[in-house]
């Protein structure tokens, strides 16, 4: 991390007629950082990767890319960033290479240049057989392939990916997941990844928001997240005994906050002050009780992410 | 702080567009017809210019009556068939301009090139003004070609100038029916709904414009003394609405030097008119009023255009 963020945002609103998309989302994003972007499809992702292209102005709200606004200075961002947006696509009686070709003039590349960092980047994404077929004639996942590719060529300082892994297959994923964090450690390059698949997305992300309703409900280190930040511990227990078994072996134990059903059956859930957890779980070992499984229930993240789903949902229900 | 100089982003775009029309079947699919055509209206009419040969004898212009005269078997002169599939040419190069981009899910890649959001439509417009271009100049050396061949008449230097001011009409009369595409392509989500209202408007105007010209001049001419020249006046004026008229008026004169007007002529105004021959500066002249006419219509078609795209989200 870096001392001037290469993306911020500040109280960045956009209201479609009564609509709001994005509600005063406040973001930063330092130099070399891999940062996802996580929520349901119509949270407003994409309208906000769009707000800091300068491709649809904000209602409200300040935001900065490489230090500057993309509402003043659209194409200096543009040749820096490259963006794979949701669903890509190609002109389909164009090659995958000619395709490739016209973005690089677009970012008045020079030819030669252009042509051996397209080699090597049709390459890179596993395509270099398919690069002289019309696009037309890809599927979805080649031209998923493509896309990262359209992004690389103007060989940007900050990379936005918009659903970077629909519509591949596993190995794809897993392929695109490498490269992101190859992009990041060995080019420093900064980026945004949005996306609604928490769990392919979040072992490449140093941090991530959780988006929702054009709201970041949680935001953090994936590990910040997973263990719920400053708020009580979760443990999620499955014993062999009742309720009344873990309150006797409780008894006495500071910061127990409630005991209480878990969410899978037969289990219960001890919350618990963090400072207190091992205590805890001492005191049950102490007090008799026979476990046969314990875990922390927020340990994983796409729990979290399910929870603040559900919650937005109810309340929007 | 100003954006970094960069060269303009259109001509980029122009080319591709260009490239890619050049390339595309419906470019040779149009030549194909177009010069087909034009050779059956030239053969025919040169044909039919050389049977009359020893009467030609001090015709103006006969180099340029290759253009504007039918003849057996082809029922039209070239000209009436340029202001006829002339729309076809502007509509099929534009009816799909961002439409198209849409459908392949281009749009929101493009725009995130370092470009401004009008090098798109203003790059699809000049590619496209680019290709009618190649297309007439083509289509007019070819049919000129024929004619020197069949005739053995070469055109003097004043036919040629004529000639490139009309080929220059025809580019700016396709080039309305291109903006109007475009507007639609903006406007409507799929580019055959789009195709379909250009060729639907285009279709109606050419078979059923006079038509309700006439309809309407009937309907809403006064009745008295000289009722019929008002409503003949008044019919020339409606008709005039038609981009189609104003080209068909504009070629008339532009290529041929003995027409002195375009409206309505009764017989007294040509008692002991003096025939002479205008020279093009005089036959622009005449049809000004058609030609700005044709220039505003392309110009607010595709201002229309302009606006509708710039005020429209990337995402839809």
């Amino acid at each position: 991390m870096s001392d001037e963020p290469v993306i911020s945002a500040r109280g960045l609103t956009k209201r479609y007629g009564d609509t709001v998309a994005v509600d005063g989302l406040d973001l930063e994003i330092g130099r070399g950082e891999v940062f996802g972007l996580l929520g349901p499809n119509g949270a407003g992702k994409t309208t906000t990767i769009l707000m800091l292209l300068g491709l649809t102005e904000p209602t409200e709200g300040t935001v900065r890319v490489l230090g500057l606004d993309p509402a003043r200075n659209p194409l200096a961002i543009k040749r820096r960033v490259g963006y794979l947006p949701d669903a890509v696509g190609f002109y389909e009686g164009l090659t995958g290479r000619e395709n490739l070709r016209y973005t690089a003039r677009l970012n008045r590349m020079d030819p030669d240049e252009a042509e051996a960092r397209i080699d090597m980047l049709v390459d890179r994404v596993g395509l270099a057989d398919a690069a002289d077929r019309p696009a037309g004639t890809y599927s979805r996942g080649m031209l998923q392939r493509l896309g990262i590719a359209d992004a690389l060529v103007k060989d940007p300082d900050v990379l936005i990916l918009d659903e970077p892994t629909a519509a591949i297959d596993p190995e794809g994923v897993s392929e695109m997941l490498d490269l992101i964090r190859t992009l990041a450690t060995d080019q420093g390059v900064t980026q945004l990844i949005s996306s609604h698949h928490l769990q392919q997305v979040q072992e490449v992300c140093d941090r991530v928001a959780i988006f929702v309703s054009g709201r970041i409900v949680a935001s953090g280190t994936t590990h910040e997240l997973a263990v719920g930040g400053a708020g009580p511990e979760r443990l999620e227990l499955r014993i062999d005994g009742g309720r009344d078994d873990l309150v006797r072996a409780l008894e006495g134990v500071p910061g127990i906050d409630d005991i209480r059903p878990g969410r899978r059956p037969g289990s219960w859930e001890v919350v618990v002050a963090r400072e207190h957890a091992g205590e805890a779980v001492r005191a049950l070992a102490a007090g008799g009780v026979e476990i046969l499984e314990l875990r922390r229930a927020s340990e994983e993240l796409d729990e979290i992410y399910r929870r603040y789903f559900q919650e937005v949902t109810t309340h929007a229900g | 702080m100003p954006d970094e100089r960069m060269p303009p982003g259109w001509p980029i775009v122009a080319r591709k567009e260009f490239t890619d029309h050049l390339y595309s079947g419906r470019f040779v699919a149009l030549l194909a017809v177009l010069s087909l055509a034009g050779a059956g209206a030239v053969f025919a009419a040169s044909t039919g210019i050389r049977s009359v040969a020893p009467q030609t004898v001090g015709i103006p212009a006969l180099f340029l009556r290759l253009f504007t005269v039918s003849a057996d078997p082809v029922p039209f002169a070239l000209v009436v068939f340029i202001a006829f599939l002339g729309p076809l040419l502007g509509i099929m190069f534009g009816f799909d301009a961002i439409s198209g981009e849409r459908n392949q899910r281009t749009l929101a890649r493009l725009v995130a090139q370092p470009i401004h959001r009008d090098d798109v439509i203003n790059g699809k417009f000049v590619g496209g003004l680019g290709i009618v271009t190649v297309v007439f100049v083509a289509l007019t050396l070819f049919v000129a070609g024929i004619g020197i061949f069949r005739l053995g008449v070469v055109p003097t230097p004043a036919e040629l100038a004529r000639l490139s001011v009309w080929v220059l009409a025809a580019i700016v009369y396709v080039g309305f029916w291109l903006a109007l595409a475009m507007l639609f392509s903006v406007v409507v989500r799929r580019s055959s709904t789009s195709a379909l209202i250009g060729v639907s408007i285009w279709l109606g105007l050419a078979l059923f414009g006079n038509l309700a010209a006439r309809l309407v001049a009937r309907l809403l001419a006064p009745s008295g003394p000289g009722a019929a020249l008002a409503e003949a006046r008044l019919e020339t004026l409606l008709a005039r609405i038609s981009p189609m008229t104003l080209f068909s008026e504009a070629s008339s004169a532009l290529l041929d030097p003995t027409v002195r007007t375009t409206g309505v002529v009764t017989l007294a105004q040509l008692d002991r008119a003096i025939i002479s021959n205008l020279s093009l500066v005089q036959s622009l002249a005449v049809v000004w009023p058609q030609v700005v006419t044709l220039v505003a219509y392309t110009v607010i078609c595709f201002g229309l255009a302009y606006w509708a795209f710039m005020r429209q989200e990337v995402r839809a």
